[in-house]
């Protein structure tokens, strides 16, 4: 190889959108990557996501080519149900300790799906935040990678069951896989740990965790979804009815100095995407956005500007203060300022739908001086040795395409450390 | 046959497909039918075992192997060996999973797709990198903070840069500001610009050539090879780089368009730049008198959020604004500053920004929309503003008004220049009629792209990046933020998008990586994003071309230039790999080592079409690789079902359909043939931007093609659908299935 092709090797931390940028980036530039991620699957937070905003096009679009990319690529090692628990040493020279989580089902697996025919337990699936079940043994997705059955520990009746083990006619199945660490050496390590919704519980008076038909942003993104638990339909969550009045909440906890102080960036227009598939599927509902203030910036305007195209969707200056249900019909009241309709307002509404914020996710690495964050939990650009860098949401709330940007840039600063 | 490729052939069981199967009739087609000596199946070819048997296969000489497994994307890397074709039959998802056990319709399929398979391997070739000398150095042209970065980050990477910067200095705009809104915790304080220091650092780079005072007046070649001509004062140097960023920067947008803002009216309305400016200079005072401004009203969006003006955002006056607020107090301790918005825009951690000026009781915000400035009182002047949040109607009395005005970018459209000179080069040329109006029509329509040349491209299609909207060049936008329309061409910062500093900073590096990248997969002769590792070219038999220019005109990457004659020039660099200038080609002169008119034709034609009386119906389908092959993939995984008539074949992209496989399958006696590639339009999806709004304009060819055959219409059907909608297009086959159904058998089958 001529010139100053790049040899080095990188830890990426985070398998989402971001890590995965870093990954294929720096690696068709010439390094070696070590990716970790948590979950059983790539993708993280877009895997989950029905559409972007502004072309209302699906996430798994960009992910199909980014994981075509990645499988194609013989330099990157990927590791899901991992977690990095330590790192010593300097820039060009760390050495990384990594946990793997015991999956029960190893590299034999065909995702022939034999075993989840057999299988006797469920569990509530945290990919669809709870809306439906899935076997004890699953595929978190049907276009997930890897392709690859994953046993869930917790409910897994294990040895005294083993019916899966059976049903397997590829020896995939180890029950008694136990957690094991590895040591790796690499010149570089990105940050790219993502974000969490905000726990929307947490919050007074907006009645989430209490009434069912009072969702999250999250959630609506499963509803929406045609592989989600409604198949895409979106219906109300206590009794599947149809929806013909919706409330979106906006800084459901952000910008508040008693929950998130910070603002999420991305709500607004997601909310402004979320009213669009309520559309799609009910041409007469009537729609509310209440709002402290619409941040669409740059082009993503024209989006906020076709939106209020639309005579059913009502956008409203002003903060809500209160949801309460009405236990007869399990519609909610939303009681919201109205600045401009004068003093306040109280909507009766059959779903509300919580613009919760992005929290970054909790980095429990062990690093040399520790990670710097700022108030809000995210982790600074500038960290305390150049070869720790930091991608995508775990440094500021983003949308998608800020996150693949940063990451691109990332990559390079990663692959200096490794010269 | 002893000169035939060397071709082995597997049948994986395992994962129902032997359940489903008669699996000794799928291995008559490769032995008796096509006369393959190796045909091995196995319960579980993805194990060691399966593996070892093949690799051995590879090692005694099998130059290429097909595998009648699952998909291709699954068992990548299980699936890959050095130095062998492989071709992947996908029995799984696109046969057993979603098509009735033990029947002979489903036989059939997995028998048809064996045999595309098969005749796929035999006609492919490995392809060879195309290698070339490679001049790996970043030009990077322009000096702002974005073009600063990307000069930076490339040579710390050890990457040798060129600079090119119009003006004498560098820095840009961050020689004009005061300070930057805060970029690290607690997110209050204006920070230094470092302007200085950065300009240093560039200027002292062993690694950075600096051209200051110098435009580019050409740029022709392609990634690697690119022979750039700058002008520095009266000479010109040149000299060859490998990869381009574009970081031109923005410019303000004309505030003398805001005359009912008054500006121009009074010269105590400036503009946020101006004020700048101002803030730099000790006490703020009035331009009319030189008297301290004791008031001071900034009028956010002024020209921006306007369907009249700017109707997008420029994301960053908002926190402009609230950073001068603060700038005002602190140099006029008595001055009000009032704020006039009309959504006040501090994503992220900027939201402590914001608080922080809020806590400031002597600056006063407030949503509402300003209907006028007018001058009062000799120095001063009054804004009316409407819909605010204490009264329906205020006035506000300031002694200088701060209009927060937007970004417009430094770019050129290439496309449209190369239009308006194509429509003069008519108009000059003595065109009469119709196509003269149109070409006097385009002339005024375009006038302003007069003279904007930046990079002055000798590319065909023009000599700069092609726009995507209000002039920001183009880019895919989501996913791929640096997929754009020339290789080896990023764009970067206020130029891509308007931007704060540190997004510029990010982009900046970002967008270097993308040109190094691009260098070190060229100097390997491999495609770069999305085809990655992709190391075919498209060859051209030149001695047939009839200097149609379809392909030049068609090329969605500006590949090709042409000669005086119209003949293609082709510029492999410049490929994408996409396939669209086969798909174009009238006389069938462009190939791809793997990817070709006769590969393709003879997978078509693989297929056995039953006769008439069997009624048995076969339907084709050309599906792009990227999102409807993955959404039919996706459909046999969730064991859903559709007619078992209709034979897929994975395209590049929809627009690399060349219409000679159409006729082939009509010919073949196919019943009806179904095209499926992705979203065309504003919000296209399409990886290489035009494939799908290509085939609609194809189609009319197509439609023609019907109607000499005296063929039905309804025969052909395009439909485009994304990755996620695969009950959709569980429906669309279906449905198809049933229409050609209803239209009857094709006359030519048989024949």
């Amino acid at each position: 190889m001529s010139g100053n092709g790049k040899q080095g090797k990188i830890l990426v931390i985070g398998g989402g959108i971001s890590g995965i940028t870093v990954a294929i980036e720096a690696a068709e530039a010439g390094c070696s990557i070590v990716l970790v991620e948590k979950n059983a699957y790539l993708g993280g937070r877009v895997a989950q996501s029905n559409k972007y905003f502004p072309k209302l096009c699906p996430p798994m679009c960009g992910l199909e080519i980014s994981l075509r990319r990645l499988r194609a690529n013989g330099r990157i090692q990927c590791h899901t149900l991992a977690e990095v628990e330590k790192i010593v040493g300097e820039p060009g020279n760390y050495r990384a300790t990594i946990k793997h989580y015991p999956r029960h089902v190893n590299e034999n697996c065909t995702a022939c799906g034999a075993c989840v025919d057999v299988c006797p337990v469920e569990r509530s699936n945290v990919f669809n935040y709870g809306l439906d079940k899935t076997k004890a043994i699953y595929l978190p997705f049907e276009a997930v990678y890897p392709q690859r059955f994953v046993i869930d520990g917790g409910v897994c009746e294990g040895t005294s069951c083993s019916k899966c083990v059976e049903a397997c006619q590829y020896n995939a199945v180890d029950l008694e896989e136990k957690p094991r660490t590895e040591e790796v050496e690499v010149g570089a390590v990105v940050f790219a740990t993502g974000w969490q919704p905000y726990d929307a519980a947490q919050i007074e008076n907006l009645g989430f965790g209490q009434y069912s038909n009072v969702i999250t942003n999250s959630i609506m993104e499963r509803l929406a979804a045609a592989n989600g638990p409604t198949e895409g339909r979106i219906t109300r969550p206590s009794d599947g009815k149809e929806i013909d009045s919706v409330a979106f909440v906006q800084c459901a906890g952000s910008r508040d100095e008693n929950y998130l102080k910070h603002c999420s960036g991305v709500c607004c227009l997601a909310s402004l995407k979320q009213a669009t598939y309520i559309r799609e599927q009910y041409p007469e509902t009537q729609i509310f956005i209440f709002y402290i203030d619409v941040r669409a910036p740059g082009r993503l305007e024209d989006f906020y500007a076709a939106r209020q195209e639309d005579e059913k969707l009502s956008i409203v200056k002003g903060k809500v203060a209160k949801i309460e249900e009405d236990p007869a019909t399990q519609d909610l009241v939303v009681e919201a300022e109205d600045v401009f309709g004068g003093g306040r307002v109280s909507q009766r509404v059959n779903l509300v739908v919580l613009a919760t914020g992005i929290v970054p996710s909790e980095v429990g690495v062990d690093v040399p001086n520790g990670l710097i964050r700022d108030e809000h939990g995210f982790l600074v650009a500038e960290q305390n040795q150049p070869g720790l860098l930091v991608a995508g949401c775990a440094k500021r709330p983003v949308d998608v395409s800020a996150c693949m940007r940063d990451a691109t840039g990332t990559a390079l600063k990663a692959l200096q450390n490794c010269v | 046959m002893g000169e035939e490729k060397r071709i082995a052939t597997y049948i994986c069981r395992g994962c129902d497909i032997d359940k489903s199967l008669d699996i000794e009739a799928l291995r008559n087609v490769a032995t008796n039918d096509s006369g393959i000596e190796i045909c091995r199946d196995h319960p579980w070819l993805c194990g060691p075992e399966g593996i070892e048997t093949i690799k051995k296969d590879v090692n005694e000489g099998a130059e290429a192997v097909v595998i009648a497994a699952c998909s291709p994307r699954a068992m990548t890397a299980a699936f890959t060996f050095d130095k062998c074709f492989t071709e992947r039959v996908n029995l799984r998802e696109h046969v057993v999973w979603c098509h009735e056990p033990n029947n002979e319709d489903t036989q059939m399929l997995a028998e048809d797709y064996f045999r595309i398979g098969i005749a796929r391997a035999r006609k492919a070739k490995r392809p060879e990198p195309h290698l070339e000398e490679v001049n790996k150095t970043i030009l990077v042209v322009g000096g702002g903070i974005t073009g600063m970065t990307a000069a930076l980050e490339a040579a710390r990477a050890g990457y040798q840069v060129t600079l090119v910067e119009k003006e004498e200095h560098l820095g840009g705009w961050l020689t004009k500001f005061t300070s930057l809104f805060p970029k690290r915790p607690p997110y209050r304080d204006p920070q230094p610009t470092q302007c200085q220091e950065m300009v240093a650092e560039v200027e002292g780079h062993e690694r950075i050539h600096v051209i200051k005072g110098a435009a580019i007046e050409k740029i022709s070649g392609q990634p690697g090879q690119f022979d750039v001509s700058v002008k520095v004062g009266s000479k010109t140097v040149t000299f060859r780089i490998g990869a381009i960023i574009q970081a031109t920067g923005w410019k303000p947008y004309d505030a003398t368009k805001l005359s009912h803002l008054c500006y121009g009216r009074s010269p105590n309305v400036i503009t946020n730049v101006q004020m700048e400016e101002l803030a730099g200079n000790g006490t703020i005072t009035r331009p009319s008198d030189g008297q301290p401004a004791k008031s001071v009203a900034f009028i956010q969006c002024a020209g921006s959020r306007d369907a009249e003006h700017l109707p997008y955002c420029s994301a960053v006056c908002c926190r402009t604004s609230l950073k001068q607020a603060i700038h005002i107090r602190e140099r006029n301790p008595d001055a009000q500053v009032y704020i006039l918005y009309k959504d006040i825009r501090s994503p992220g951690q900027y939201e402590d920004f914001y608080r922080r000026v809020q806590e400031n009781t002597d600056i006063f915000l407030t949503k509402g929309d300003v209907i006028g400035v007018e001058p009062i009182d000799g120095d001063r002047l009054r804004v009316d503003v409407e819909n605010t949040l204490i009264e329906p109607h205020i006035q506000v009395d300031a002694d200088l008004v701060v209009l927060a005005t937007g970004m417009v970018p430094v770019a050129a459209d290439g496309e449209a220049i190369r239009a308006l000179k194509s429509a003069r080069e008519l108009i000059a040329q003595g065109e009469e009629g119709a196509k003269l109006d149109a070409a006097k029509e385009t002339v005024v329509k375009l006038a302003h792209h007069e003279g904007t040349e930046i990079l002055n491209l000798d590319y065909r299609q023009g000599p700069d990046l092609p726009a995507l909207k209000y002039d920001f060049p183009d880019s895919h936008f989501i996913c791929f933020p640096y997929e754009t329309r020339r290789t080896g061409i990023y764009a970067a910062g206020c130029m891509r998008a308007p931007n704060d500093t540190d997004a510029c900073r990010e982009d900046a590096a970002g967008a270097a990586m993308k040109a190094i990248q691009c260098v070190e997969l060229s100097s390997q002769g491999a495609a770069v994003h999305p085809r990655w590792e992709d190391r075919s070219i498209p060859d051209f038999f030149m001695q047939r071309c009839t200097q149609c220019k379809r392909c030049t005109m068609e090329c969605p990457f500006g590949t090709l230039n042409e000669d005086a004659e119209g003949t293609p020039q082709p510029n492999p660099f410049r490929c994408r790999r996409c396939g669209i200038c086969l798909g174009s080609c009238p006389e069938r002169i462009v190939n791809f080592a793997d990817y070709s008119i006769e590969i393709l034709s003879s997978m078509i034609k693989a297929v056995e079409v039953p006769d008439e009386d069997e009624e048995k119906p076969r339907l084709l389908g050309l599906i792009c690789e990227n999102d409807a092959y993955p959404a039919l993939d996706t459909i046999g995984i969730k064991r859903l079902r559709y007619s078992p008539y209709i034979r897929f074949i994975p395209v590049r992209c929809l627009g690399s359909v060349n219409v000679v496989w159409i006729s082939d399958a009509l010919s073949r006696g196919y019943d009806g043939i179904l095209l499926i590639g992705c979203k065309s339009g504003d919000d296209y999806q399409c990886h290489f931007i035009r494939g799908s709004e290509l085939m609609g304009t194809r189609g009319e060819n197509i439609q023609e093609k019907l109607e000499q055959l005296v063929l039905e219409s309804e025969r052909i059907r395009v439909e485009e659908i994304s990755i996620s909608e695969y009950g959709r297009l569980q429906q669309i086959i279906d449905e198809f299935a049933e229409q050609i159904d209803e239209v009857g058998p094709n006359p030519f089958k048989g024949l």
